[in-house]
């Protein structure tokens, strides 16, 4: 049996697995992946890899006492024990009062296609051939690059004993690297991430941390303080995912979030941000694919969560929304930021004076009740005068909340797909000129 | 350590994002099959044997084999109920020959005869591709054959042959007198890990490791909800190489400090500790806000850990000032050419930091490294002077040396070993002095306890460390609970502002479980011993906002 099954192969694997199964609830969850990767440092290969990934896990359950077990080969002998023990697990466990129960069948929307040939015919060939593009520029320019190109090809199914079935197939291929100049003065970086491995250019994304390693060569210093910023859209996908990743509910009702307010309550249904700000999630978005639905075989749809920077929902798991008597929204499988028609370019010519932030490097929360954060520039960074970019600036150190940051927009560019330099997650995020960004010190760091 | 380096588990029934994000390695499987004993010391050899000659014969000129079982428990609750319990096993065999002066990896679960002449083959033939762009050879630094070795954690209570119930017992209890000291929530989880490592190598070492750890640790909350605040205070335990022992609250093991305050050198008392989070937790939520400024820092060693982590132990990877990790961890400041004047001031007079990987109780305590060099202590700062780095057998030639320094380990045995930090310490001082003694001496300072929140430029030169409980210093005494606090600085001037050590008598170690490093990334753990430090005028801001 290949790794990555088809619909068809998926769901008579899961009906057979189903069969065995004896508990009062029984959900199936079957996953398959391959990753290939190539990474390289001083301008050489340094290492490469290649990993298998299968795994079924079945939960079973009797009444509110819950087992799951695990396995990653698919005998008939393993199918049958990984559903006993399951089942002898559930037996054993106590009461899970937050157990919900399985759902019935769902109609999931329709998502776009995740799944692209060209990414899972990806071989060590198609590798290295990507990675010599790239290091190609950089040794006949004299500079050092380190970088890393990894792609999956998976798919993701369910099934319970309710008659729910979901099957979504996907790939994805990231490449990333650094470009040193020889002496260390300079330093560039890009990140790139796709679904269809067609659309991955490592010449063009190289040219990129070339210039931004050249271009930050000579980084004059700059006393720390609040300015304009602009964000290019990978540095602010690494503050921005910190407001997605909590929005939760319960939290926010236990009065330790964010969105946790004054007397008991939460900050549903307020506004927070500047009128702009759109976030939402959308599994039939072409240039972000996700699945349609989530771990328990919730449907996934299109659902805003700060819409004209208010906030619009937050994520109820089963148990807390049917105790607070309010419908179920899963976490989301992908995150999406409005944006506007600007261009960067255009930005940075309607910028008086200004800082042009290219990466973010090492973001940490200080205090979770602000989401302030803090970490650094990384990677080039650039002072603008005068609508143009004046010379390359040495990073900085800054303590910002992303919500105060929002409140302090200016202008948002045309959205693009980012790779998270924290989370290895993609967005479509846009650009964002930003007004007082806190930066609090400098850093010798190059 | 990063977001992406985590696997995130999500529980029965129970929002994922509830549940705190901790790699995981491995299958479930039962509590019992945890303690079941794996293949015998004589087949794992005859399978490495295997290993080896199959590698021989497609040309390695050096190969090393790792047959691994690696072992798993996690218990996470949260107030009065249990939120999961993981318990993961994973075994099989990784390959690393030297084909054309070339690194070449390979793994399999599929730990058979065939199994394993198949891998040796993959491996070899992965070095032969890479060594079309290879330029220079791998050079190895001479390694002895070891022969038949043994070694294991030194423990008295194997944490996996305790029930687990147990294990909820306790968790119970801690939650329980959070709850009754004023917490509003209290999340407590329990890791435990188990490397059974076999080594082999064309060398002609047979290691046999038994490897223990241990992390108890929690999250108190304490919530003013009129007010829209909350605070919290994490468990200032320490992951350990210990086995269940560790959480015995042994009184001989505690060290009585300022203020009635509590530290814990090799025996932990959780439910203690609980008690003292929930008040602490509640004074933070009414304690008064940081004028920002200088300060004398009086940093607890359960604090000082990550910070001698994060700006000494990442900077002097070899690996990292050489440019490997270029592309995400970084480089560092800590160049050859400033360790090649032999007069690079890291810190003051006062700075003694040592390499070690063989102290009793810590994350880095084996008795071989996973390229089988036997282990070792080595001087990283010696009075101040930045002296060596961290390095493995085809590194420490760029240093002058002839021996690794035994750096080498790989997370599992599907993960390639690269060069990982061995424990990192701070030598305690030689003049008798206790804390309360330290603090006698500060005029305008804060004294920290605890890790919280940090981050630090690519190079290691910038930094900004929290903590969990800071505390006032006027005039020599403690004022009072203060909050919003974190310090700034730059590694080199910090260091040379250290101005007072206590002595042995205060020293423990802090740890580092779920250490992240390379792509893909993986994990190691290691420790951090020091005794209270105290560091002159450190810029301290104020981090509290409104939004």
């Amino acid at each position: 049996m290949s790794i990555i099954l088809s619909e068809s192969e998926a769901k008579a694997l899961l009906q057979k697995v189903l069969s065995y199964s004896k508990a009062d609830e029984c959900e199936v969850n079957l996953m398959g992946e391959q990753r290939g990767n190539l990474r390289y440092a001083r301008n050489e290969v340094s290492t490469s890899g290649s990993l298998i990934n299968q795994n079924l896990q079945v939960q079973s359950a009797f009444g509110k006492k819950v087992g799951v077990a695990t396995i990653d080969e698919f005998s008939e002998e393993s199918l049958k024990k990984v559903v006993q023990r399951a089942e002898e697990l559930a037996k054993l466990a106590p009461e899970n009062p937050e157990y919900m129960g399985l759902l019935g069948p769902q109609k999931y929307g329709a998502a776009s296609k995740g799944y692209f040939e060209s990414t899972a015919g990806a071989s060590p060939d198609t590798r290295a051939n990507a990675v010599l593009k790239s290091l190609e520029l950089t040794r006949t320019q004299k500079l050092t690059a380190a970088g890393f190109l990894e792609d999956q090809k998976g798919y993701s199914a369910m099934m319970n004993s309710k008659g729910l079935f979901a099957y979504y197939p996907s790939t994805s291929v990231n490449f990333s690297l650094t470009v040193r100049t020889e002496d260390g003065t300079g330093s560039g970086y890009v990140a790139k991430g796709y679904s269809d491995m067609s659309k991955l250019d490592t010449a063009a994304a190289t040219k990129i941390a070339v210039q931004k390693s050249l271009g930050s060569v000579g980084a004059k210093a700059l006393e720390p303080g609040k300015y304009t910023v602009i964000l290019e859209p990978t540095a602010a996908a690494v503050l921005l995912e910190n407001i997605f990743f909590r929005m939760d509910a319960r939290s926010a009702d236990e009065g330790r979030s964010f969105l946790s307010k004054q007397g008991g309550k939460t900050k549903l249904g307020e506004k927070i941000m500047d009128e702009r700000v759109n976030f939402y999630s959308d599994p039939s978005n072409p240039d972000l694919p996700a699945s349609p639905f989530a771990g328990d075989g919730q449907p996934q749809d299109k659902r805003y969560w700060i819409e004209k920077g208010t906030v619009k929902n937050m994520y109820y798991s089963r148990y807390w929304a049917q105790k607070n008597n309010v419908a179920p929204i899963p976490f989301p499988n992908n995150m999406i930021m409005d944006g506007g028609t600007a261009s960067l370019e255009d930005m940075i010519k309607s910028t008086k004076q200004g800082i042009l932030v290219t990466k973010l490097w090492y973001i940490r929360t200080v205090d979770p009740q602000t989401l302030l954060l803090t970490g650094l520039t990384r990677d080039g960074t650039f002072y603008i005068e005068n609508g143009k970019i004046k010379h390359p600036i040495k990073n900085f150190r800054f303590n910002e909340s992303p919500v105060i940051m929002l409140n302090n927009l200016e202008t948002l560019g045309k959205p693009e797909r980012v790779v998270s330099t924290e989370s290895d997650r993609n967005y479509l995020i846009p650009p964002m000129k930003i007004r007082e960004f806190t930066f609090s010190s400098l850093s010798d760091a190059v | 350590m990063k977001r992406r380096d985590f696997m995130q588990m999500s529980g029965m029934g129970l929002g994922a994002l509830m549940l705190p994000s901790v790699p995981l390695i491995g299958n479930p499987v039962s509590a019992e099959q945890l303690t079941e004993p794996w293949l015998d010391v004589a087949t794992k050899k005859q399978l490495t044997e295997t290993a080896l000659n199959a590698a021989k014969s497609k040309g390695a000129t050096y190969t090393d084999v790792r047959i691994g079982r690696y072992l798993q428990q996690y218990v996470f609750t949260r107030e009065k109920q249990v939120q999961n319990i993981v318990n993961a096993e994973s075994y099989g065999i990784g390959i690393r020959v030297i084909v054309n002066g070339t690194w070449g990896f390979a793994a399999t679960s599929d730990v058979t005869t065939d199994g394993i002449a198949k891998c040796a083959a993959t491996a070899a033939a992965i070095a032969k591709a890479n060594s079309k762009f290879q330029k220079e050879p791998v050079v190895l630094a001479a390694q002895k054959g070891v022969g038949d070795q043994v070694w294991k954690t030194p423990l008295t209570k194997n944490a996996f042959e305790i029930p687990v119930k147990e294990k909820i017992d306790l968790l119970m209890n801690v939650n329980g007198a959070a709850m009754d000291n004023g917490a509003g929530f209290v999340t407590s989880n329990m890791f435990f890990v188990n490397e059974q490592k076999y080594f082999a190598s064309s060398d002609g070492s047979f290691i046999d490791q038994d490897i223990h750890r241990i992390w108890p640790t929690f999250t108190v909350t304490v919530i003013d909800k009129a007010a829209g605040k909350f605070k919290t205070r994490d468990a200032i335990s320490s992951p350990m190489g210990m086995g269940y022992e560790y959480l015995d609250g042994l009184a001989s093991e505690k060290i009585a400090g300022p203020i009635g305050l509590v530290g814990y050198r090799n025996s932990y008392d959780m439910v203690e500790d609980a008690i003292t989070a929930a008040k602490q937790a509640k004074e933070k939520v009414t304690a008064k806000s940081v004028v920002p400024g200088k300060y004398d820092l009086v940093l607890d060693p359960n604090h000082l850990g990550l910070t001698i982590h994060e700006s000494v132990g990442h900077p002097t990877e070899l690996d990292r000032v050489l440019g490997y990790e270029a592309n995400y961890a970084g480089t560092s400041f800590a160049t050859l050419d400033k360790w090649e004047t032999k007069k690079f001031n890291y810190g003051s007079k006062l700075v003694n930091i040592v390499a070690d990987k063989i102290q009793p109780h810590t994350l880095g305590a084996v008795g071989y490294d996973d390229e089988g060099v036997p282990c070792k202590e080595w001087d990283i700062i010696k009075d101040g002077i930045l002296v060596n780095y961290q390095a493995t057998r085809d590194q420490v030639s760029i240093l002058g040396e002839k021996e690794s320094h035994g750096c080498c380990y790989a997370d599992n045995w599907n993960s390639v070993q690269f060069q990982r930090m061995p424990n990192i310490s701070l030598k305690p001082g030689t003049e008798k002095r206790s804390v309360q003694d330290m603090i006698k001496g500060v005029d305008k300072g804060i004294y920290i306890i605890g890790r919280g929140s940090y981050s630090i430029d690519q190079q290691r030169y910038n930094f900004q460390f929290g903590g969990q409980v800071f505390y006032e210093i006027k005039n020599g005494q403690i004022a009072g609970m203060i909050d919003d606090v974190a310090y700034q600085s730059n590694t080199q001037e910090f260091w040379n502002s250290c101005s007072q050590l206590c002595d042995k008598d205060d020293y423990r170690t802090f740890g580092s479980f779920f250490d992240g490093k390379g792509q893909p990334s993986q994990v190691s753990a290691v420790s951090h011993g020091s005794a209270t430090t105290r560091f002159d005028g450190v810029n301290v801001i104020n981090t509290g906002r409104k939004i």
